[in-house]
């Protein structure tokens, strides 16, 4: 009701993307990079805001937020909702950020002896103690996806998700389009 | 005269005592299901096999795989109000177990993966349980790898009728207190009769039983749901 009727019509921009890899093992951004030449395409209509491809560190409003990876400690969850509180659209991209993935399968042991394990206990560790620096996040108990934290707009699941559907979930962002992935680019392996 | 009802508006062709699920099959006609299998009595638990009845007695839903064919009448299958319950369902089995497909052999051959597929489930939706389930290596041949369990009941099905061992045994209250139970003092597979060649050993919709050795013959990619979903496979298998 408020917007301006006789507005012109908006000029086209780029559209914001960042993107981050959580606790995951950047094989989503790996994959995201074997869209090869049609990068060349994509930047023609969006720019890079926070992301390892820039190495900006902190996100700003943004259009679309890429998540890689699950939540496995304090930082995961604070940058989890910093790309939330500015992505319009946030996307769980691949087996980690959508149901905890591998990092999730220490979900059944207890921290602890986990941490005790790799650092003191396991053979050919001599005088080991468990890290402790104020620098270090503080792992979280369990390992968990993002849409427990966060709404998640979009999901892209794969192991990682090929590049043909990374492709084919942006260009159906950017064209308007209801992501859609048939048979082939639905995977989750 | 044979017989007939409407499935999504297409005549199905039946013989008396045919469930839904039976003739839809034999016409080549996919409902989604888990734990039914053309060769056992069904089960009736998965739930994923829900049709709606919309005449002559409209308005009731049911399993395909244990309600009788009824000349006659207009079923629906793949609509998106079956087909969202369905996804629903779907989304809390991924949920309750430790379904991790990257690291799973059966990655391609799984039935619960490609009906996932097939009703285009994108992620678990829910909280995740993460029940602490181990596996049992005992046996020489065969490993269980209880995080994929959908109790489904078909190995104890196939054991029992099949293989008349009786390895496998449903047990347990509550969503994490219901499992599979292994018929040996031990509790372990290496410990009873199973065998590889064990109609049982095969039976298996998801990655639990799994026979050793053999893990990646056929590598990802190529697998049985790789080349086509779930439901083309039942019109080309009909």
């Amino acid at each position: 009701m408020n917007a301006p009727m006789n507005a012109a019509p908006v000029a086209a921009r780029k559209l914001r993307v960042a993107t981050t890899s959580l606790a995951g093992c950047f094989g989503c951004h790996m994959s995201f990079l074997d869209i090869d030449e049609r990068i060349l395409k994509l930047i023609e209509l969006v720019e890079f805001d926070r992301s390892p491809l820039t190495d900006i560190k902190h996100c700003g409003p943004c259009d679309i937020g890429l998540i890689e990876g699950g939540l496995c400690n304090a930082e995961n969850v604070h940058v989890l909702r910093e790309f939330r509180k500015n992505c319009k659209i946030l996307i769980a991209v691949g087996a980690c950020a959508i149901n905890g993935g591998l990092p999730a399968q220490r979900n059944h042991l207890d921290l602890r002896d986990i941490l005790e394990e790799v650092y003191q206990t396991e053979a050919g560790v001599t005088d080991g103690i468990i890290p402790n620096d104020p620098e270090l996040p503080l792992p979280l108990n369990k390992v968990h996806p993002i849409h427990e934290v966060v709404k998640v707009d979009y999901f892209l699941p794969g192991c990682p998700p090929p590049a043909d559907a990374i492709w084919k979930l942006l260009t159906d962002l950017l064209a308007g389009r209801t992501p859609s992935l048939g048979h082939g680019l639905l995977h989750y392996d | 005269m044979s017989m007939s009802f409407q499935l999504d508006g297409e005549d199905i062709a039946f013989t008396p005592g045919q469930t839904i699920m039976q003739a839809a099959k034999a016409a080549g006609v996919y409902i989604p299901h888990l734990c039914w299998h053309p060769d056992f009595p069904a089960h009736g638990s998965c739930k994923l096999c829900t049709v709606k009845l919309i005449g002559p007695h409209g308005g009731r839903f049911g399993s395909a795989c244990t309600m009788e064919a009824q000349a006659g009448a207009m079923v629906e299958n793949r609509t998106a109000e079956l087909d969202d319950k369905r996804r629903t369902l779907l989304q809390m089995l991924f949920a309750e177990g430790n379904h991790f497909c990257p690291s799973c052999e059966k990655s391609g051959n799984c039935v619960l993966q490609a009906t996932a597929y097939e009703l285009k489930m994108m992620s678990p939706h829910f909280d995740m349980f993460y029940p602490d389930r181990p596996v049992d290596a005992s046996h020489p041949d065969v490993l269980l790898d209880f995080n994929r369990c959908i109790m489904c009941s078909l190995c104890v099905t196939a054991s029992r009728e099949v293989d008349g061992k009786n390895v496998f045994g449903m047990g347990g209250r509550g969503l994490l207190g219901r499992k599979v139970h292994i018929n040996s003092e031990s509790g372990r597979l290496g410990d009873t009769d199973f065998a590889v060649t064990d109609r049982a050993a095969h039976i298996c919709p998801v990655g639990v039983i799994l026979p050793k050795r053999k893990g990646f013959a056929v590598p990802i990619g190529e697998r049985q749901y790789d080349k086509a979903p779930i439901s083309a496979q039942v019109k080309e298998s009909a």
